[in-house]
């Protein structure tokens, strides 16, 4: 519970801090070892793949850096930086993906907790419900994604025909909010798989006495279960904050960013893929980064959510 | 509580599972009908198809454009799933079981990545694997797809790891087994069920996977089929490739039916062991 992820990379685990120098026994050396040795593969490969890029991305972002002239890539400190922050592009994009991040969040989060209500307490269909809830969560992102965009298509769509045969993916407003849907669509089974555990968490006995006492149900729920089940709802929620601010796959299919609901995925995107900006794209990447950094640093300093598996 | 269900408090539970029921597999059918509706009749809004036909599946199954990738993600998924499931077991093992100093650094790390933009990545790896030549190849993605399996199965699996009783592998080494023997009989079987949901959670993921698949590939030799959706054509160069992507959003859908029909309990006890352990 209490413990703190470390945001630094500490290096391998492999490489032992010394400070540790006590005698050891030789079972216990011997465990370290060992300890080191497994998870070494799995070390390597992650930084490998993850924290080098990383490193390698800041530096190209320092980097005026065109592909379609890599001749003239040149070191220019924070230049890129510069040139992201002051453009409106950039600032639009964020408040595009904070909007969808915020609403869709905090709609999940609300029909979360009365599906793992439901599912928790209903009697009836209990186990059609978690099967058919699984399927959103399992279902690839662009083919859902498809089957909104199709429904919102006029002459085309059974949603776009029942709104008077509207094309609401040509207006920024309504487009978002289509966003929207197709991500609570999607991920909210995933955030009521993660309450339910929640609630799994909360005594029958302390629901039973607070009946007797004569809670209402919204007490019960409200005064005893919520607090009980802080730590699972704060798990949920910086998972799915993280997840939804990185959003791409259903804004790409839907829209492509066009009519202003680019995200800072996108935009990035657009810089690194279509504009062949190294540097640029880059410095959106470590941009997009750091937003990340900070906002699990709220969770965690903040509302004090607890890393998940690291009491270990 | 199910001491006294009134006949009303029944019909409102049965009413909230129907709706929530409905709610979920309306745009499920809506694809599937969509797959099935005949050309001429695609721009026709109803729900479901006036002409039904299987030409949309019959299309895309005899174009590579759709067949190749397809088989590029199975074989990318299976063969990321299976690295990452064996080198996050030897790690969830450790962290579940041994003692040794940098195990909270293996934990932040692997959250770290867990929560990573993707399109942080994209840029680096782009430029690092045209260096190296592995630029749209199945290499290129199976890497960064072991990288981000890696997380979701040292979480999954060290929360098993922890719950399966170890004493068992003492006390069949006191009766006389070689410790290959307790493994093999004894721990093998206890940790299997842990092993085949992480597995499951792996595999959905680099199934689903879309931004890599996106921009790390640019032909069909290694693009997956989520990233193929998105540059499909009609079948002539006027007609609308509506009926193909939803084809082909179905095709991809059905593993996933099938998995979850399958493995309901497990998928469920994958994805909420991390989390109330926290």
């Amino acid at each position: 519970m209490t413990a703190e992820t470390r945001a630094v990379i500490t290096g391998e685990p492999g490489v032992a801090e010394p400070k540790h120098r006590k005698r050891l026994t030789e079972g216990a050396r011997a465990e370290r070892r060992l300890g080191w040795m497994l998870c070494a593969p799995a070390v390597i490969v992650m930084i490998a793949v993850a924290a080098f890029p990383i490193i390698y991305a800041i530096w190209l972002s320092l980097q005026r850096y065109d592909l379609r002239f890599p001749a003239q890539a040149k070191f220019i400190g924070f230049g890129n930086y510069g040139a992201v922050l002051s453009s409106p592009y950039w600032w639009h994009a964020l408040v595009v993906t904070l909007i969808i991040t915020i609403v869709s969040v905090a709609i999940e989060f609300v029909l979360g907790m009365l599906l793992a209500l439901l599912m928790f307490r209903t009697l009836f269909f209990r186990g059609t419900v978690r099967t058919i809830i699984l399927i959103p969560y399992g279902i690839v992102t662009v083919a859902a994604a498809y089957g909104w965009q199709y429904a919102w298509t006029p002459d085309t769509g059974y949603l776009s025909a029942l709104f008077n045969n509207s094309a609401p993916l040509t207006k920024t407003g309504a487009s978002i909010a289509i966003i929207i849907l197709a991500e609570v669509w999607k991920t909210t089974p995933f955030m009521a798989l993660l309450l339910m555990a929640g609630l799994s968490l909360v005594p029958e006995d302390l629901l039973k006495a607070a009946r007797v006492d004569g809670a209402s149900a919204w007490q019960r729920f409200y005064g005893v279960m919520l607090p009980l089940m802080k730590p699972a709802i704060l798990v949920a929620l910086l998972f799915r904050t993280l997840d939804a601010f990185r959003i791409f796959d259903n804004i790409y299919v839907l829209t492509q960013g066009g009519n202003g609901t680019y995200s800072v995925s996108i935009l990035g995107y657009d810089n690194l893929f279509r504009g062949l900006n190294l540097g640029i794209g880059s410095a959106i990447s470590i941009l997009i980064f750091v937003c990340v950094a900070i906002i699990a640093f709220i969770f965690i300093r903040l509302f004090g959510a607890a890393a998940p598996g690291t009491e270990g | 509580m199910a001491v006294a269900t009134t006949a009303r408090q029944k019909s409102g539970w049965i009413t909230a599972n129907l709706v929530t029921i409905l709610l979920v597999l309306i745009p499920v059918v809506w694809i599937f009908s969509l797959s099935f509706k005949d050309p001429s009749t695609i721009t026709d809004p109803t729900f479901f198809p006036k002409k039904w036909t299987w030409a949309n599946y019959s299309g895309i199954f005899n174009s590579s454009d759709f067949t190749r990738p397809l088989l590029n993600s199975i074989g990318i998924g299976l063969i990321a799933t299976f690295i990452s499931v064996v080198l996050a077991s030897l790690a969830a093992y450790a962290v579940a079981r041994l003692a040794f100093p940098g195990k909270r650094a293996l934990i932040g790390l692997s959250l770290l990545i867990a929560m990573f933009p993707l399109i942080s990545l994209a840029t680096p790896l782009f430029n690092i694997e045209r260096a190296l030549g592995i630029f749209n190849s199945w290499i290129g993605l199976i890497f960064p797809y072991i990288a981000f399996g890696l997380p979701l199965g040292i979480y999954t699996l060290s929360a098993f790891f922890r719950e399966i009783p170890w004493e068992l592998e003492k006390a069949a080494k006191m009766d006389g087994a070689t410790p290959f023997q307790a493994f093999v009989k004894v721990i093998a079987p206890l940790a299997a069920p842990g092993m085949v949901t992480t597995a499951i959670l792996v595999f959905l993921f680099c199934w689903n996977e879309f931004l890599l698949a996106f921009t790390l590939t640019s032909t069909i030799a290694a693009r997956t089929a989520p990233a193929a959706l998105a540059f499909f054509t009609g079948s002539s160069q006027f007609a609308v490739p509506t009926g193909s992507i939803s084809a082909a959003a179905v095709v991809i859908t059905i593993p996933i039916i099938i998995f979850v029909l399958l493995f309901q309990r497990r998928i469920v006890a994958g994805l909420t062991s991390g989390a109330v352990k926290g």
